[in-house]
C-alpha cells in the first residue's frame, strides 16, 4: 500500500471529493421536490395527474441510471445546446432518484391511518390543512429512512459521474490512476472517500428504523 | 433528429448484439448473486461465531460503495496483484459480488420477519436448528422475499449498463458508439433502448406479481 499516494494527490482527491458531494446534494434537493410533486400526483384524485404519476415512476424506475444520464447529456445537443458532464449527470441523478423517492413519500402517507383523515376533515379542517397539520408531519417520520437510503444511492450512483466526464471522485482518480500507474492504491483510497460518507449515513439510517419501530 | 438513420438495419442489429449480452451477463450474475446472497444471508440470520461478523462488515463495506467503482476494480486493479479476468468474467464477478451483499441483506429480513413462535415450536417439537431452518424457516421466509428479491434483480439488470466503464459490448456501450457515428442519432437511439429495458424490466416485474399471488 503507497500511502504517498493518497498525499501527494490528495488535492485532486478533495476535488472529486467535492465533485461528488455537490452532486449528491443537489440532486437529492432536486429529486425531493420533484418526488413530492410526483407523489402528490399519484395520491390526488385528478385522474390525468395519477396517470401521469404512475407512468413517470414506472417508466424512469425501468431503464438505468445511465441512460437517463445520457439523455440529459446527448438530449440537449441533439437540439443545439450542451449541458456540461456535471449538469448533465446531477439532472440525471435527480431524474432517476425522484421516482424512487416519490414511491417512498407515497408509502409515508398512506401508512396514516385513513381514519385521521375522516376525523380531521369531519371537524371542520380542510384538506389542505389536514395534509400539512396531520398527515405531513406524522408521514415525514416514516420517510426519514427511505429519503436517508436515497441519499446514500445517491451518493453511490454519482459516480456515473465520470462517464460523462462530470468531475466526480471517479473522474479524478482516473487522472491520479494515469500519473501513478497504481490503479490498486489509487482506488482503494477512493473506495474510503466513499465509505466516509455512505457508512455513517447507513448507520443513521438503521438507528433512525430501529427507533420507528420501537414506538409502533 | 434522424429516425431513419439511426434505425438503420446495421445499428439494430448491433443493439441487439447488445441486448444478448446484457441479458446473459445479468442472468448468469442473478443466478450467482441469488446462490451467494442466499448462503450469506443464512449465515448473517444463523449467528455463527465470528462468521456472522465478518459477514457482516464485508457486506456493509460492500453495499456501501459504488458499483461502477468495483466493476471497475475488479477489471483493472486486481491484475496489479496477479488477478486476471476477462471482460465479461470480470463483469459478472462485479455485479455477483454487489448484488449478492444486497440480496444477503433480503434474505436475512426475509428470516428475520418468521415469527419467534414458530422457531420455538418447531424446536420444541424436536427438530434440530437446522432442519427448523430448512423447514420451516426458509420456505416461508423466501416467499416473503419474493418482491424485493425481483426488484433487486430488475436494478442489477439496469446496473449491467454501469459495465460501459470497462467497455463491455452491452446494450448501454454499443448505444453509445451508435450515438458516436452522428447526435442526430442520439435521441432515436437512447428512446430506442429506453423501451428495450422497460419492456425487459416490466416483464420481469410482472412475472414476479404472478409469482407472489401464486405463493402467498
Amino acid at each position: 500500500m503507497d500511502y504517498s499516494i493518497l498525499t501527494d494527490y490528495f488535492g485532486l482527491y478533495m476535488e472529486g471529493f467535492y465533485g461528488t458531494l455537490l452532486s449528491s446534494v443537489l440532486a437529492l434537493f432536486g429529486s425531493f421536490l420533484i418526488g413530492a410533486v410526483i407523489a402528490v400526483f399519484r395520491i390526488t384524485t385528478v385522474r390525468g395527474l395519477r396517470w401521469f404519476g404512475a407512468v413517470y415512476v414506472e417508466f424512469i424506475r425501468n431503464i438505468p441510471l445511465l441512460l437517463v444520464v445520457y439523455i440529459f447529456y446527448y438530449g440537449p445537443s441533439a437540439l443545439g445546446f450542451t449541458l456540461d458532464g456535471f449538469k448533465a449527470g446531477t439532472i440525471g441523478l435527480a431524474v432517476y432518484t425522484s421516482a424512487f423517492i416519490a414511491e417512498a413519500i407515497r408509502a409515508g402517507i398512506m401508512a396514516v391511518p385513513k381514519g385521521q383523515m375522516e376525523a380531521s376533515r369531519s371537524s371542520g379542517l380542510s384538506y389542505i390543512q389536514t395534509m400539512l397539520h396531520i398527515i405531513l408531519p406524522q408521514a415525514i417520520k416514516l420517510v426519514i429512512p427511505p429519503l436517508g437510503n436515497q441519499f446514500i444511492n445517491l451518493i453511490k450512483n454519482s459516480s456515473v459521474l465520470t462517464l460523462v466526464a462530470g468531475l466526480d471522485l471517479m473522474y479524478f482518480a482516473d487522472g491520479i490512476s494515469t500519473e501513478t500507474y497504481r490503479t490498486f492504491d489509487t482506488y482503494i483510497f477512493v473506495a474510503l472517500f466513499y465509505l466516509v460518507l455512505t457508512l455513517p449515513l447507513s448507520y443513521g439510517v438503521r438507528i433512525w428504523e430501529r427507533r420507528l419501530q420501537r414506538k409502533y | 433528429m434522424d429516425f431513419i438513420g439511426a434505425y438503420s438495419a446495421d445499428n439494430l442489429k448491433f443493439l441487439l448484439d447488445g441486448l444478448y449480452i446484457t441479458l446473459i451477463v445479468a442472468f448468469v450474475s442473478i443466478i450467482l448473486s441469488f446462490i451467494i446472497g442466499c448462503i450469506i444471508g443464512v449465515i448473517r440470520y444463523s449467528e455463527v461465531p465470528v462468521l456472522s461478523p465478518v459477514m457482516f462488515y464485508l457486506v456493509e463495506v460492500i453495499r456501501n460503495l459504488p458499483l461502477l467503482l468495483i466493476i471497475f476494480f475488479i477489471r483493472f486493479a486486481l491484475p496489479e496483484v496477479g488477478i486476471k479476468l476477462g471482460l465479461i468474467t470480470a463483469a459478472i464477478a462485479a455485479l455477483t459480488i454487489f448484488e449478492a451483499a444486497m440480496i444477503a441483506e433480503i434474505v436475512r429480513g426475509g428470516l428475520m420477519s418468521i415469527d419467534k413462535g414458530q422457531i420455538e415450536a418447531a424446536r420444541s417439537s424436536g427438530l434440530s436448528n437446522a432442519q427448523t431452518l430448512w423447514h420451516i424457516v426458509l420456505p416461508q421466509g423466501l416467499r416473503r422475499m419474493v418482491p424485493p428479491l425481483v426488484s433487486q434483480f430488475i436494478s442489477l439488470l439496469k446496473d449491467t449498463s454501469l459495465a460501459v466503464v470497462i467497455s463491455l459490448p452491452e446494450l448501454m456501450h454499443n448505444a453509445n458508439i451508435v450515438i458516436g457515428h452522428s447526435y442526430s442519432y442520439a435521441i432515436p437511439t437512447l428512446a430506442l433502448v429506453a423501451l428495450i429495458y422497460f419492456t425487459v424490466n416490466y416483464l420481469l416485474s410482472l412475472l414476479s406479481r404472478r409469482l407472489e399471488q401464486r405463493t402467498v
